[in-house]
């Protein structure tokens, strides 16, 4: 059995910035694995590590700096990452996810994995697309927003059903059980046919941290640079019909009195407004 | 033309986000003298049709399919109807649902999806306003083509309540079983507590800023000082410090406390969802620019761990 992680790199903002054109200032940014990703790469590696014969691939997209990011999803316990990248990526200011979609199914197809993970989105662009949009160009199952996941691989009877209907079904079909988790508390239960994508929600696990031997071997394993070439896209698959036109500020909308001073004389400011309304008297 | 918004329901209600996204979709199709038309696709779909014929709807289709949602339903109806109306715009909910299927309604009808819209706008072309990094800035998107598939944040619209005069049309859609590969099987409530935080007259709520597990017991000390009850946003009941049942948020509980102070949580929108009904909104947090200080009466932009043991010191 084979599993995909397709993770990002996210661009996470200083609580004090400043912008610049369409994008936050570099002085104010650092890089890290999109924390909903990070769900997903845990939740490969326990089914890797509770079901024999299972390979977990990840791959991004994203230029040379990303690779210390996707390492660290080697570090955690995936077998080999794909990285694709063209420059012409660097001039987008935000990536439709029309066209990460493209490049990640192209990915996917290479790979032909019976599993795909990603997060349910991504904390900068938070646009929550990708996995969805993935799996209808992959003509595969899909379910977003997956807090709980069961698999139950039917090797036997999708042979049986191969022999029925005449068609080829995937060796390692089955079914996975799924919770979505609805607005409001309430999880949805569905059943998947594999192959499927499912976007995974943070929560689902407690991702472990990468120990020292992992972040070692993580150095040795297999990263593998593609280019639109490699995978069989010509220059159109950048194409968008998505242009970012402005970054600001929003105005705050806020008329909160705020309480200034040594968090002794603010504390004691609060203090005397909570007691007017009755609270802890 | 026409702008189309498909309706959102769930174990037999119709949400609320339904009669937001007629008030966005009618707003968006006068920009460009444009027909309104509303979908509703399964559930008792000639009585939510009903009900979605308000104000401002020039049409609504009412398409049999299952009585609860299915992404694969949802996209087959929508192909189709989309084939006849042939709508400019369609207007999705940026709910759990809407992203389930929106990103590949827009990938087979070949048109280009933006998500979670705060404003629309229509100037010779359809922009787009939409949040990035947790709220800190927005973004304008224009979308250069003449259809397109956009998903609207709940609660940025008003609800449009006003029934209207719409003409009411079944919508006949073939449904290819084999194409549907899930299946919904149940559903299922959060498991709950001992401790109902829907019925607190005060909560201290706690975010990610508190940093560490053992760090809890500083807001603890504070809402027993307090007598309030200790809520949490989601970071912090991912993590297994609290259980899901002290959760506020649009996946956990919608609350509406006299006092609702917020510690260390910088207010992103799906929690702000949850908590904006409270009468007296308090935050504490060291990022003067978090979001949650956009719908707090009273703030302190400082650090918590200095704040917090000196408020308890305040009712000791």
């Amino acid at each position: 059995m084979k599993i995909l992680v397709t993770v990002k790199e996210v661009t996470v903002v200083d609580d004090e910035f400043e912008i610049g054109g369409l994008s936050i200032d570099d002085r104010y940014v650092t890089y890290d694995l999109n924390e909903w990703d990070e769900y997903a790469v845990e939740e490969a590696v326990t089914i890797a590590e509770d079901i024999e014969d299972v390979e977990v691939v990840t791959a991004t997209i994203g230029p040379e700096r990303a690779e210390e990011t996707i390492r660290q999803a080697l570090a955690k316990g995936a077998d080999r990452a794909v990285r694709v990248w063209d420059d012409r990526l660097a001039e987008a200011s935000m990536l439709d996810p029309a066209t990460k979609a493209h490049l990640l199914a192209a990915v996917a197809e290479e790979e032909d994995p019976d599993l795909v993970l990603t997060g349910v989105q991504s904390g900068d662009d938070s646009l929550g697309a990708t996995g969805v949009s993935m799996a209808e160009r992959l003509d595969m199952g899909w379910a977003a927003v997956v807090n709980s996941l069961d698999l139950e691989r039917e090797s036997e009877r999708s042979e049986d059903s191969e022999r029925a209907s005449g068609e080829t079904a995937s060796s390692d079909a089955g079914v996975a059980h799924v919770h979505r988790e609805l607005e409001g508390g309430v999880d949805e239960i569905t059943d998947v046919e594999l192959p499927a994508v499912l976007t995974i929600q943070t929560g689902i696990n407690d991702p472990r941290y990468a120990s020292l031997r992992g972040i070692r071997q993580a150095q040795s394993k297999d990263l593998a640079v593609k280019s639109l070439d490699d995978l069989g896209l010509g220059p159109d698959a950048l194409d968008s019909p998505i242009e970012q036109t402005a970054l600001y500020e929003p105005e705050t909308e806020g008329d909160a009195t705020l309480f200034e001073g040594s968090a002794g004389e603010t504390a004691g400011e609060l203090a005397g407004l909570l007691r007017e309304t009755g609270v802890g008297q | 033309m026409t702008v189309l918004a498909v309706a959102e329901h769930r174990r037999g209600e119709l949400r609320d986000v339904s009669k937001q996204l007629v008030t966005a979709g009618r707003e968006l199709a006068d920009e460009t003298e444009a027909a309104f038309h509303v979908a509703v696709v399964g559930g008792p779909d000639k009585e939510y049709g009903e009900r979605m014929n308000r104000e401002g709807v020039d049409v609504v289709h009412t398409i049999e399919g299952c009585a609860e949602f299915n992404h694969d339903v949802y996209v087959q109806s929508l192909e189709q109807l989309a084939d006849v109306v042939d709508p400019s715009v369609i207007l999705v909910p940026h709910s759990v649902n809407g992203m389930d299927y929106a990103p590949a309604l827009a990938s087979r009808l070949d048109r280009p999806l933006v998500t979670d819209a705060v404003e629309l706008a229509h100037d010779g072309g359809l922009t787009v306003t939409r949040e990035l990094y947790g709220s800190k800035v927005e973004t304008t998107i224009n979308v250069h083509a003449d259809r397109a598939v956009l998903t609207v944040r709940p609660g940025e619209w008003p609800a449009t309540d006003e029934s209207g005069d719409a003409t009411v049309e079944a919508f006949d859609a073939t449904i290819d079983e084999s194409r549907v590969r899930s299946t919904v099987t149940g559903f299922e409530e959060a498991a709950s507590g001992d401790v109902d935080i829907t019925d607190a007259d005060v909560l201290v709520s706690v975010g990610r800023g508190i940093e560490e597990e053992e760090n809890l017991d500083l807001v603890r000390d504070l809402a027993d000082a307090l007598g309030a009850t200790l809520s949490a946003s989601r970071p912090i009941v991912d993590n297994g410090w609290l259980p899901a049942d002290r959760q506020v948020g649009q996946s956990g509980k919608v609350v509406t406390p006299d006092v609702y102070i917020a510690i260390g949580i910088s207010g992103a929108v799906q929690h702000v969802a949850g908590m904006k009904g409270a009468d007296t909104i308090v935050a504490i947090n060291k990022d003067p620019n978090a979001p949650i200080f956009d719908i707090a009466d009273y703030g302190i932009v400082d650090d918590l761990f200095d704040v917090v043991p000196a408020l308890t010191e305040e009712f000791r």
